[in-house]
C-alpha cells in the first residue's frame, strides 16, 4: 500500500519536452532576501520556477543576481513575459529569455509562460493581445504555457493556438483570493481534459495565480487541474519557508484526493456505525 | 560616437563591438541577451557585431518574477 501511494505522488506530468513530478510551479519574485527566495523554492519541492526579464543594472558592477542562487541544473527555468502589455512586446521578451536560456543550457530554453495583460490595475490577460503573441511564438517554435482568465471559451481559443499548456487566473495575480470561480475552473478542465467535451485527459491544465492559502492548491488540485503556479503566496507570507512546506504538502493532498476520487455529497446523513445491535431503542422507532 | 544602453547615453570615443561593450560592464560571462535596435543579437555574434553612432542597445537578464 505505502509503495503504490509512492508511485502515485511522482506520477510524471508532461508539459511539451519537460517532464516533472512535483505539480507546484513556483515564482522567484518578491522575496525579502535572495537567501530566504533559494531555501522556500527548495522547501517547494518545485523542479519548475519561473523568471522575469529586465534590463542589467549597469552600474551595479559585481552586485547579486538572481542566478547565484538558483541551481540551473535542478531547476527548470520559465522565464515570463510578465509587464508586457501587447503581443509585439511579449514576443520580443520571449525570444530575450530564449537567448539568455541557451547560453544557460537549461531544459526551459524553448519555453514560455506567456502572459500578455491588460491593465495595471486586475494584471488581467489581454485576451486578442494573448492569441496573437501565442500564434506567433508556437510558429516560432516555442513551448508556450499561456496565462489567461478564468474565461473557458478563451482557454479552448489557447489550446488551438498551439499552447502546450493553457494556464487559468485563479483570481487577478499576487490578490490572494484563490479560486474565485471554482465552476469556471471546472468548465475549463472539462472542455480541455474531458473527451465527451472535446478535450485530451493528458493537456495540462494549471492554475496560475490569485492562491494565497494552502487550500487554494488543494482546491485548484481537487477540482482536477495538473498543477499550481503560485508566487506572492508563499514569498509574502510571514514565513516564507513554513509556507513553502505547506503549499508542498496541499499540492498532493489535493492531487491524490482528486484521483482517489471523492464520495457524493448527500443532504442527510448516513450512519459510519451499523444500526444492528443497537443496545436502547430508537426514540419514535 | 553616442549610443543609447537600456535608456542611458553613451559616448563612446573608438568603434565598439557589442562584445566589447559587454566587457566593458563586466558582462561579458554573465547570462544576458542584448538586442541592438530592437533586434536580437545572438551571443555567438557579438564579437562581429560593430555598433553604430545612435544605436539603441538593451541588456537585459533574469531577475525575479512570478
Amino acid at each position: 500500500m505505502a509503495q503504490q501511494l509512492e508511485v502515485n505522488l511522482v506520477e510524471p506530468l508532461q508539459l511539451g519536452p519537460v517532464t516533472i513530478t512535483s505539480r507546484l510551479i513556483v515564482g522567484t519574485g518578491k522575496y525579502e532576501t535572495y537567501e530566504i527566495m533559494a531555501e522556500a523554492l527548495d522547501a517547494s519541492g518545485a523542479e519548475v520556477v519561473t523568471v522575469a526579464i529586465r534590463r542589467e543594472r549597469l552600474l551595479d558592477e559585481g552586485g547579486r543576481s538572481l542566478l547565484d542562487f538558483i541551481d540551473t541544473d535542478r531547476y527548470t527555468i520559465l522565464p515570463n513575459t510578465a509587464g508586457c502589455f501587447s503581443a509585439p512586446d511579449a514576443v520580443r521578451v520571449a525570444r530575450l529569455g530564449r537567448e539568455i536560456l541557451q547560453q544557460l543550457d537549461n531544459p526551459g530554453k524553448d519555453w514560455v509562460k506567456l502572459e500578455v495583460l491588460g491593465d495595471k490595475e486586475t494584471l488581467l490577460p489581454d485576451p486578442m493581445g494573448t492569441l496573437e503573441a501565442c500564434r506567433e511564438l508556437v510558429a516560432d517554435g516555442f513551448t508556450v504555457m499561456c496565462y489567461t482568465s478564468d474565461d473557458p471559451i478563451m482557454a479552448v481559443r489557447i489550446r488551438d493556438a498551439g499552447a502546450t499548456s493553457v494556464m487559468p487566473a485563479g483570481s487577478p495575480i499576487g490578490c490572494g483570493r484563490g479560486i474565485a470561480n471554482h465552476a469556471a475552473i471546472a468548465m475549463i478542465l472539462q472542455m480541455l481534459k474531458d473527451r465527451d467535451h472535446g478535450g485530451q485527459p493528458d493537456y495540462p491544465v494549471i492554475v496560475d495565480a490569485g492562491v494565497g492559502t494552502p487550500s487554494d492548491v488543494t482546491i485548484a488540485m481537487e477540482l482536477g487541474s495538473d498543477g499550481v503556479l503560485l508566487n506572492t503566496g508563499i514569498a509574502h507570507a510571514k514565513d516564507p519557508l513554513r509556507m513553502a512546506v505547506a503549499m508542498k504538502a496541499a499540492c498532493e493532498a489535493g492531487y491524490l484526493g482528486y484521483r482517489a476520487g471523492r464520495i457524493a455529497k448527500r443532504l442527510f446523513a448516513t450512519a459510519t456505525s451499523p444500526w444492528q445491535g443497537l443496545i436502547s431503542p430508537i426514540a419514535g422507532e | 560616437m553616442k549610443i543609447t544602453v537600456n535608456g542611458e547615453e553613451l559616448t563612446l570615443d573608438i568603434p565598439c563591438t557589442v562584445a566589447q561593450l559587454m566587457q566593458r560592464y563586466d558582462l561579458a560571462d554573465t547570462a544576458s541577451a542584448v538586442e541592438v535596435n530592437r533586434q536580437l543579437v545572438p551571443k555567438q555574434q557579438h564579437p562581429e557585431r560593430a555598433l553604430a553612432d545612435g544605436d539603441t542597445v538593451e541588456i537585459v537578464t533574469l531577475v525575479g518574477g512570478g
